[in-house]
């Protein structure tokens, strides 16, 4: 697993004290965890299932052909598919890294118990996020065989979607994480759920970001969820660009920040 | 966990030295420059009212709280530097268990292993081992939640002991337990140490220290004021005996004045309370009767041994501090 390659290389540049490099422990914990509630698991699958045969089946006569990126022409299950697989890694990254860990950080003192252990804040953020990641993956795959099965992929560069979602994923359990350390009780983490709802729905997840005016567009071009929605869509119809590396960085200078602000901060909370 | 030969506590080799420990947050001193030293096999205490110091002295040995200042060696380690080290053999009984509600019994102990970085194979015999020593083998496969109050204590303490530690750190490891559940973990605790685990424990309750402690510390806004084995702390700030005489609410005032002349011996005193005269001297009986001679009517009398109590209450004033 490519967890621990970057365990190799993080244990040169960061002291013991805070990363023992053994993030996976976490993610062991994790599958033991939800072997008692596996139905939270499955429920995270179905729901872009639902949105995708809501509004595509039942919008496809009423919307027909629509232009893709790169100008290719799509039945309209095959444009919202891409939108509904992002913003589903999306939700189940935040749901895991934010009400998932707050619980575990407030209410089971889960991290207060392991780092009396010899692991360090930056092997629980590091695990926190790589599970968060490996369920957001699980979600994600799991909707690419039913969009391939439904005839929705529309070119090979449609496996790439797989990769780039759990890129998507990272970025947000990482910012998830980071924006969890500093909620104070479960009312904070309702902002944060009505944060999403309208990026879900502004992000260009239904329709292009044409029908805006210029500057509402910036506005939504700024937001995360729209560079990854952009970016499996891009990759669904292979239009390769070079703009994609640039929805690829936005991705990976969140994972980064927060994965950095994660590890702070739990220090300063659990370690003074 | 065979039983090796107890060394003679002076002769073992120090564990864990401090010396001038502080500890502040912002302008609150928790802990103002304290010396202590627990040597191997020991059972060492730490007594005090809330806020005295104990549970941030506890935090900086336990690694998770850096000292503001002064030296603090731990297995010969520093801790500003060889955390995760140092941890790797310590057993933590935090004050609140920190017990992983999303897991059962069974893995709770053996996850907590693996955050140890300990083998799966031998971790699977020692998680049987330690459900046998907690009593919970017929709970393994519970959930943690529905446990009662010392089950849980127990799962903690069995917890702590997963990564075979050398000190066990005991953050008032009976508070809120019922007297049998207290006596099962005094037996469990003293088991610990007849194998040769050093235990640190923090505690409020007396009879706990006395039961368990070789020696302690009594700590008092974030100072320690005395230090010795219970019996000589009682000999050397508190007397033999001590006599209670009880009124009515009320009741004891102008009892100084009247026993002015019971005392006699060296260190021997009175304190009045509202409803009580507590009289420390050598002979109780004796002063039961010169009290009496001298007037008092008291509802009742009582003539018990001094405690570690007493001690305390000495030490720490009768006020309270929250």
């Amino acid at each position: 697993m490519s967890v621990d390659v970057a365990a190799g290389g993080l244990l040169r540049v960061v002291p013991s004290a805070v990363y023992a490099g053994r993030s996976r422990v976490l993610v062991e914990r994790a599958t033991h965890a939800y072997r008692h509630t596996w139905l939270a698991l499955v429920s995270g699958f179905f729901e872009p299932l639902f949105y995708l045969v809501a509004l595509g089946a039942g919008l496809r006569g009423l919307v027909g052909t629509v232009t893709g990126p790169g100008g290719t022409p799509l039945s309209y299950p095959a444009f919202l598919a891409p939108a509904l697989l992002a913003s589903s890694a999306m939700n189940g990254a935040v749901f895991d890294s934010t009400v998932n860990v707050f619980f575990r950080l407030k209410y089971n003192k889960l991290y207060e118990a392991i780092l009396a252990t010899s692991l360090g804040p930056l092997d629980v953020a590091l695990g926190e996020i790589t599970w968060a990641l490996l369920r957001g993956g699980l979600y994600s795959a799991g909707f690419l065989v039913v969009m391939a099965g439904l005839g929705l992929t529309a070119s090979p560069w449609a496996v790439a979607i797989l990769p780039a979602a759990l890129v998507i994923a990272l970025g947000f359990a990482a910012v998830g994480m980071a924006v969890t350390t500093f909620v104070r009780g479960f009312q904070d983490l309702d902002i944060v759920q009505f944060a999403l709802l309208p990026m879900f729905l502004f992000s260009g997840s239904f329709y292009g970001l044409d029908v805006y005016p210029r500057w509402l567009q910036f506005v939504v071009e700024c937001l995360p969820l729209q560079h990854g929605i952009a970016l499996l869509r891009a990759l669904n119809v292979g239009a390769i660009s070079p703009g994609l590396l640039g929805h690829l960085a936005y991705f990976a200078v969140m994972a980064v920040g927060g994965l950095a602000l994660t590890t702070v901060r739990l220090e300063r909370l659990l370690l003074r | 966990m065979v039983a090796p030969e107890q060394e003679p506590a002076a002769a073992a080799p120090v564990l864990i030295a401090a010396r001038g420990l502080t500890k502040r947050f912002g302008d609150l001193v928790a802990v103002a420059g304290i010396d202590f030293e627990v040597r191997r096999g020991e059972a060492f205490g730490f007594l005090g009212p809330n806020g005295a110091g104990k549970s941030s002295t506890m935090r900086m040995i336990g690694c998770v709280a850096p000292a503001t200042s002064g030296e603090l060696r731990i297995l010969g380690l520093d801790p500003q530097r060889y955390g995760p080290r140092i941890r790797a053999r310590l057993g933590v009984v935090p004050q609140q268990d920190t017990l992983d509600l999303e897991l059962t019994v069974r893995e709770n102990l053996y996850i907590y292993g693996r955050y140890f970085g300990l083998p799966r194979e031998g971790l699977r015999a020692k998680v049987d081992e330690l459900l046998r020593f907690a009593q919970l083998s017929d709970r393994a496969n519970a959930k943690v939640e529905p446990l009662s109050g010392g089950m849980k204590r127990r799962l903690t303490i069995a917890r702590s002991l997963v990564n075979d530690p050398e000190i066990l750190l005991l953050d008032e490891p009976t508070t809120g337990l019922d007297p049998q559940a207290r006596h099962v973990l005094w037996d469990r605790l003293y088991r610990l140490k007849q194998s040769g685990v050093t235990l640190v424990l923090t505690t409020h309750y007396m009879d706990e220290a006395e039961q368990l402690c070789d020696r302690l510390v009594v700590m008092d806004g974030g100072r320690i004021v005395a230090e010795g084995a219970p019996a000589a702390l009682i000999a050397e700030h508190s007397t033999r005996e001590v006599a209670e005489l009880r009124f009515e609410p009320g009741g004891s005032a102008g009892a100084v004045e009247r026993l002015a002349g019971v005392l006699s011996g060296a260190g021997e005193r009175v304190e009045v309370l509202p409803d009580r005269v507590l009289l420390y001297v050598e002979d109780g009986e004796g002063a039961v009767v010169s009290a009496l001679d001298a007037g008092l009517r008291p509802l009742s009398t009582l003539v018990r041994r001094s405690t570690l109590e007493d001690v305390f209450l000495r030490l720490t004033g009768r006020s309270l501090v929250d």
